[in-house]
Order: C-alpha cells, then structure tokens, then sequence
C-alpha cells in the first residue's frame, strides 16, 4: 500500500512536498503544543521574582561569552548532581528565561544553583583570572570585564521587549531600567530606595566587583551569578522523588 | 561567470544588491549606538562588492542561446570552493578551541578569541558554511542531472549561495563581536534569521521548479531527501527562531517561548538540524553520487522509501533525549526515547542500502579513495545512528549526558559521515565540472583519507574515554557515602584526553588542507578533457539502471 501511494507522490513534486510537511509535523505538534496547555507542566512558585535590570544585563553578558557551552543550569533529578549542586532544578525556575540557558556539556560544574555559593571577590577575581583562584582550571579569562563599563542605555528596551514575551515587567520597571541597574551595584545611590521598592527587599545591592569607582559588566555578570537558583524558594519546598544515578 | 547571466538578470541582480546595501546602511546609522551598525557595515560592503562586479561586467556580450542545451553549473563551482573555505576556517577554529581545552592560555589576551565566542564559529563555520554550501552546490547539480533539466533561470541559484554565504558571514563576525542568541546551533540574531528565510525561501521555489520542469516523470530518491532538507529546515528555523528584538536598532531580541517550553523546541530544532541539514541533505547526496561513482544502481528502491518515511517521521519525535532527567515532562521524555530507538530502523535502512548498493563493486572501494570514502561514510552513518539511539535510553544518557562522551558522538557523524561523504563527492564533482580527466594527484586522495581517518579515531577513542572517565568520576561514591571526586578532580583528569584529541583534529585539519591544494591544482593544471578520453557524467546510469532494477516505467 506505502509503495503504491509512494509511487503517485514520487511523480508530484506538491503531493511530495505536502507529504513531507505532513509526515514531518507531527511529532513536533504532539510533543511541543502540550506543553503549553497542560496546566502542571511548570510549577507554580507564588514567590518567583524577575530579573532585575542589572542581573539581565549580566545574564546578557553571560551569553554573550558563551559561557552556557561549557556550563549547564539543569541539576537533574539524579542523586549525584542533588548531592553536588543542591536540589534539583524545577521547570519554574527558568520561567522567565527567554531564552533558557540548561546547556549541553558541562566542561565546568553546573551553575543553576550557584547563587551565594562563593563571594563577590572569588567571582570577580576567578573571572579575571580563573587559575589565580583554581589552579588547574581551563576556563578562559574574561579580564575586560572589569574595564568595560556596562552600556544600561537601552536596558528599557530590553525590559520592555521581555515583557512582550510574557515576563511581568511593570511600566515603571521599563521606564527607570537604566537608574535601577546602576543603583544596584552603587550602595551609595538615591535611587537605592527606589529599586528596593521595585523588586522587593530581598534584592542585593552592592559593590558586586570590588570596584565601586565606575558600574562594569563584571558587575552585571556577578550580580547575574548571585542569584542563580535564587528566584524563587520553590526547589528547596519540593518532596519529588530523586532517581537513583549510581 | 556573470557573462552567463542575460541583460535582464543582471539588471535585477545590480537592483537586489542595491537593495541589501540600502538595509545594511539603515542598520548601520539607526543602529550606530549598537553592535548591529558593525553588521550594518558588513551588508553594505558585501553588497556593494557584488554590486560593483556586476556593474563592471554589465556591457559584456549576451549568452548564446546555446546555454540552455547544457546543465547550469557556474553556482555548483562556486559552491564547492565556498564550502571547501569554510570547511578549512571551521575546522581550524575547531581544532584551536580543542587545543585551548588542554592548554587554557594558548589564545590572545582578546575578548574575540576566547572559547565561548570561538566556539559557535567552529560550529557554525562547520554545518552552515561547509555542510550548507555543500548541499547548496551538489543539490544544484544533482537535480539539474535527475530532472534531466536545466535550472530555470540563471540568478536565483546565484541568490541562494550568495545570500546563505552573507548569513554565514553575519553569523561567524556576529559571534567574535558578542552578538548572539546564545542556542546552540541557532545562535544568530533576528535579522540575519529574517534574511536566512528569504534565502530558503528562494531556495525552495528554484527546487520546485526545477522539478516542475524535469523531463523524467519520477522524481528521484536523491531529490525527496533534499527537498525534505529544504522544507523542514525551513520549518524548524522559523519556529525556533521566534524572538521579539529589542528595535530595529539593536542586535539583541528576547526568544518568544521560555523555560522548559522553550528548551523542548530548542531541542526538536537541534536534533532535527542534525536529521534534516547533517542526514537528510547529505543522504541526497550519498543517493546521487555514491551510486554514480561505484556505477551500481541502488541496491532497494524500496528500502530507500521506507527509510525516507521512517527518517522524515520518526527523527521529529527524537528531540526530547537531549533533556532526560531534566524538568521536561516525563511523558515527553519517554516519546522521545521510544522514538530514538525506532529511528535505527530507518536511518541502518539507509546506511545498508548504500553498503550493498556496493556489492559488486568491492574492488573498486580498495582502489578508489573516492569511493572509499563514501563507504567509509556510510559506516559511519550506521555506527553514529547506533550510538546515537543507544545514548538516547535513559540510563546511558544520565552517564553520557554533559560529558565529551556527547561530543565524540556528534564528531563521529559530522568527521565521519557528513564530511566524508561530502570529500568523497567533491573528488568525484572537481574533476565532472571543470572537465577534467581525473583529479590532479590520486596519491593525496589517498593521503587525505588516511589522515582523516586516523584523525577520526584518535579523536572518538580520546573523546569516548574522556567522556566515560568524567561520567564515571561524577558519580563515584566513597564508602561513606561522600561524592569521591570534586569537580575539579574531573577536569584534571581529561587533560591527556584532551590533548589526544587536539592531535586527531589536527589530523582531520592537515586532510582538508591536502584537499584544498589538490582541488587548487586540479582546477589550475588538471589534464583537460579534450586530452583525453573524457566519460561524460551526465550519461545517466543511475536513473535507467533504477528504472530497470524495479520495474518502473516511463
């Protein structure tokens, strides 16, 4: 049957054409489109908070480098990787990432919980100079981060451009995006208050380079790299079952 | 090669290039605070290149009619020189990151030549520039032979390689000046995304009518597999690619699906970039020319339908294995399994098909690298999709999965069977196209496919040992119950791997390199036609001897 109804579409190339797209649309259809319907595919965490302008510039930093082809965010659901990077990660964590940055190969450790797990200074430091901190790292090092004054001109454009795709910035978010990246990394600044106000008491203002004269991208990256895992507290309340890995 | 364009196609190839420069300007002085203005000027220096070779030949003579009798190949030649170049600067790149993974300072102290940013180059450099330009170029000849006519008009083939050559430039320039969408293997921004579907989209319409005007009421094998490259390429590209950018005056746009949603159709892109542009193209390919150079038909007409089918449905499904164990539905995760597992069906149906399309001919695959490399290349189909299916069940993948273990698999079908493939057809198009009696020195054919072949191997058994190793270390637990080894423990212990690895690339670089001079030399002061007994390609063995192998009629 296959071979009789072959032979009439291999002497059409449209009849081919819209076979192939047939054929070929399924999976994709059957294994996306749920997704997006089916109601426990994405946890609910009440407490889940956005990035902040400056964490999504460091995000945008973070990419930018690629750091995502040799570090993933994905702890799965494997003993080994809950005994090494913490609980494993939930699909609500990545919410609001546009695009999501699981990653591939681990050629360095996972990252998706490594939020508060070393200090401002080890980052920065490890960043400018990975085998200053680790001997026998292989990372590469990013010491122009620490020149490179983070551009915050268009951050409104980005934010507004997220919440086009579904993140819920407000529009005093969008409009005071630039103040409020520079006012996380400057302790000392009026617009402190503001930010707070924004994204709640919880968010981190500080130095996040050690160099409080000028607001660089190291500061983006590090204050991006605090707060992985950190969005919301969901992972930690959740009783899943791990698999056994080993 | 623009003496063979009309009056009429040079004045629209003058208008189209008029008409890129004018968008490059635009992004270049509305985006002059952002990166994109970079890629603004890259445009208008690309097209105005173009623009002022083709105004400095307008005023030669109009092509004889005569034209039309013979098979427009000026694209094909084009095409494979292209793809040889990229071949050369993507594995260069390759084999420099893989150097950098041993020896971490062996760079400049530069933003642009660090790994991250290099990587995507290699990657891209490697399916885009050299496999797409491949495709572009062979699927130009072989439906031109297999439709028995020639391509409709004379500008759009030019089009579509020139336009897919201007992404492929937008992509490797964009990712050493930080401009990227970060997924892997779609990691250009929305405009040259935009651009790549005009290209494709042309691309497609020169297929069908081709086809429309084909003097054989069958379409050919060859032809349902790059069409099935065309078609769902351009699906997958345009729905993973969705993004809302930041303006019209930034480089920079937010991918439209998040999360887990959108890690699932990053992945469905992903492993269908590598079913549909590394398998489905390249088997048009081995369907076209390994037949051809071994002068059998093809072993099973019937074999090459079911595999088409069963590649065209199945391999949809198959995303998923990328993401076990991750916080993607476990229904999903079970599709995807159950469906990579049934894909050695077709994809052992297809490498069989090629091994016993063979038979006979045996003799020939000893003393001919050329075809060697073909059957070589069809092994590795069948070891790659093996490996490949066997990785995707769950509890190989929780060991396999973010290890080197993954690369290695992915080298073995891209060294091995896309690559090898693609040698073994050009060594059999230099000499066809450019009418010469054979290619200019057999012995580095010879050289370059052993080469390869030894750098292949080094490169799997270093990268199967690094991946196992660093599996096997992650999971390790002392007595007490302690996780035996740091991570740092694991990147210690890669380093030998790492360094035989850097050996076998450098192999694989010195083989490409080898083919480029021999190319180079064929091309400039091969033995022409005229001199000697010339065998004609174009005398079509494969579709009669097809036809009488089935019964088919015309």
């Amino acid at each position: 049957m296959i071979f009789g109804l072959h032979s009439k579409v291999e002497k059409n190339s449209i009849a081919l054409v819209l076979a192939i797209v047939l054929v070929s649309g399924v999976g994709g259809i059957i294994e996306i489109a749920p997704l997006f319907t089916i109601d426990n595919t994405v946890e609910t965490a009440p407490d889940m908070r956005v990035y902040t302008p400056l964490e999504l510039a460091g995000r945008h930093i973070y990419m930018r480098e690629g750091c995502y082809a040799c570090h993933s965010q994905m702890i799965r659901t494997l003993r080994d990787e809950v005994d090494r990077y913490g609980p494993f990660s939930l699909a609500v964590e990545s919410k609001y990432d546009h695009p999501m940055l699981w990653g591939s190969k681990r050629t360095g450790p996972d990252l998706a919980r490594v939020g508060n797990k070393y200090s401002d200074q080890w980052q920065t430091q490890h960043l400018t100079n990975p085998r200053e901190v680790v001997k026998s790292s292989i990372m590469p090092a990013y010491p122009w981060l620490n020149t490179n004054e983070l551009d915050t001109g268009d951050l409104s454009g980005h934010l507004r451009a997220n919440a086009s795709v579904g993140v819920p910035y407000s529009q005093e978010m969008i409009a005071n995006a630039s103040n409020d990246a520079l006012a996380q990394a400057s302790p000392d600044s009026l617009d402190t208050a503001a930010l707070l106000e924004r994204y709640g008491k919880a968010t981190t203002v500080r130095v996040f380079d050690t160099n409080p004269d000028k607001v660089t991208e190291m500061d983006a990256l590090v204050a991006y790299l605090q707060i992985l895992g950190r969005l919301t507290d969901a992972a930690n309340s959740d009783d899943s079952n791990v698999e056994g890995g080993s | 090669m623009i003496g063979q364009l009309t009056l009429l196609e040079r004045r629209l190839a003058i208008a189209i290039t008029v008409l890129v420069a004018m968008v490059g300007a635009f992004f270049a002085l509305v985006g002059r605070d952002d990166l994109i203005a970079i890629h603004g000027w890259v445009i208008l220096m690309f097209a105005s290149l173009i623009a002022f070779l083709l105004c400095r030949a307008i005023r030669l003579p109009i092509p004889p009619e005569a034209r039309l009798r013979e098979y427009y190949d000026d694209p094909t030649k084009a095409g494979i020189v292209l793809s040889l170049f990229w071949g050369v600067v993507g594995m260069s790149v390759g084999d420099w990151i893989a150097w950098m993974m041993a020896y971490p300072d062996f760079t400049f102290d530069a933003a642009w030549a660090s790994y991250g940013r290099l990587r995507p180059v290699h990657t891209s450099g490697v399916i885009f520039g050299f496999g797409g330009n491949a495709l572009i170029a062979t699927s130009f000849h072989v439906m031109q032979r297999t439709c028995r006519a020639r391509l409709p008009d004379q500008l759009s083939p030019w089009f579509v390689l020139i336009g897919f050559n201007l992404f492929c430039v937008l992509a490797a320039s964009g990712y050493l000046i930080g401009i990227t969408q970060s997924k892997e293997y779609a990691e250009p921004e929305w405009y040259a995304d935009i651009w790549l579907v005009i290209v494709w989209a042309t691309y497609l319409v020169l297929y069908l009518r081709t086809l429309a005007r084909r003097r054989e009421p069958h379409i050919y094998v060859a032809n349902w597999y790059y069409l099935a490259f065309i078609l769902v390429v351009a699906v997958l590209h345009i729905v993973n690619n969705l993004a809302v950018p930041v303006s019209f005056s930034s480089a920079k746009s937010y991918s439209l699906f998040s999360g887990v949603q959108d890690a699932m159709t990053q992945w469905w892109y992903g492993h269908n970039a590598v079913a549909f542009f590394l398998t489905a193209g390249f088997l048009g390919m081995m369907y076209y020319f390994l037949p051809k150079r071994a002068e059998r038909p093809i072993f099973s007409y019937r074999m090459s339908i079911i595999s088409f089918w069963g590649i065209t449905f199945i391999y949809m499904w198959a995303g998923p294995h990328h993401l076990h164990y991750t916080a993607l539905p476990q229904w999903v995760q079970t599709l995807g399994v159950t469906f990579s597992i049934m894909l050695i069906v077709p994809s052992w149906g297809s490498a069989g098909n090629a091994l016993l399309t063979l038979n006979g001919a045996w003799h020939k695959v000893r003393d001919d690298a050329t075809l060697r490399f073909m059957m070589v290349a069809a092994v590795f189909y069948g070891l790659s999709t093996f490996e490949g299916s066997f990785m995707a069940i769950r509890p190989v993948n929780s060991l396999s999965h973010y290890t080197d273990w993954t690369i290695g698999h992915v080298h073995s079908g891209a060294l091995g069977w896309v690559a090898f493939i693609t040698f073994g057809t050009f060594y059999c198009l230099v000499p066809w196209l450019w009418k010469r009696s054979q290619m200019y020195s057999k012995f580095l054919v010879e050289l370059h496919f052993w080469f390869a072949l030894t750098g292949i191997i080094i490169y799997l058994v270093s990268l199967w040992n690094a991946g196992i190793v660093q599996g096997l270390m992650w999971r390790t637990y002392t007595e007490d119950g302690l996780l035996a080894y740091s991570f740092q423990d694991s990147v210690e212990a890669m380093h030998p791997y790492y360094f035989a690895r850097g050996i076998g690339g450098l192999m694989y670089v010195f083989g490409i390199l080898i083919a480029v001079y021999n190319v180079y030399m064929t091309i400039r002061f091969g033995t022409k036609e005229s001199d000697i007994e010339f065998k004609s390609p174009d005398e079509g063995v494969v579709a009669s001897k097809l036809e009488t192998s089935t019964g088919a009629t015309q």
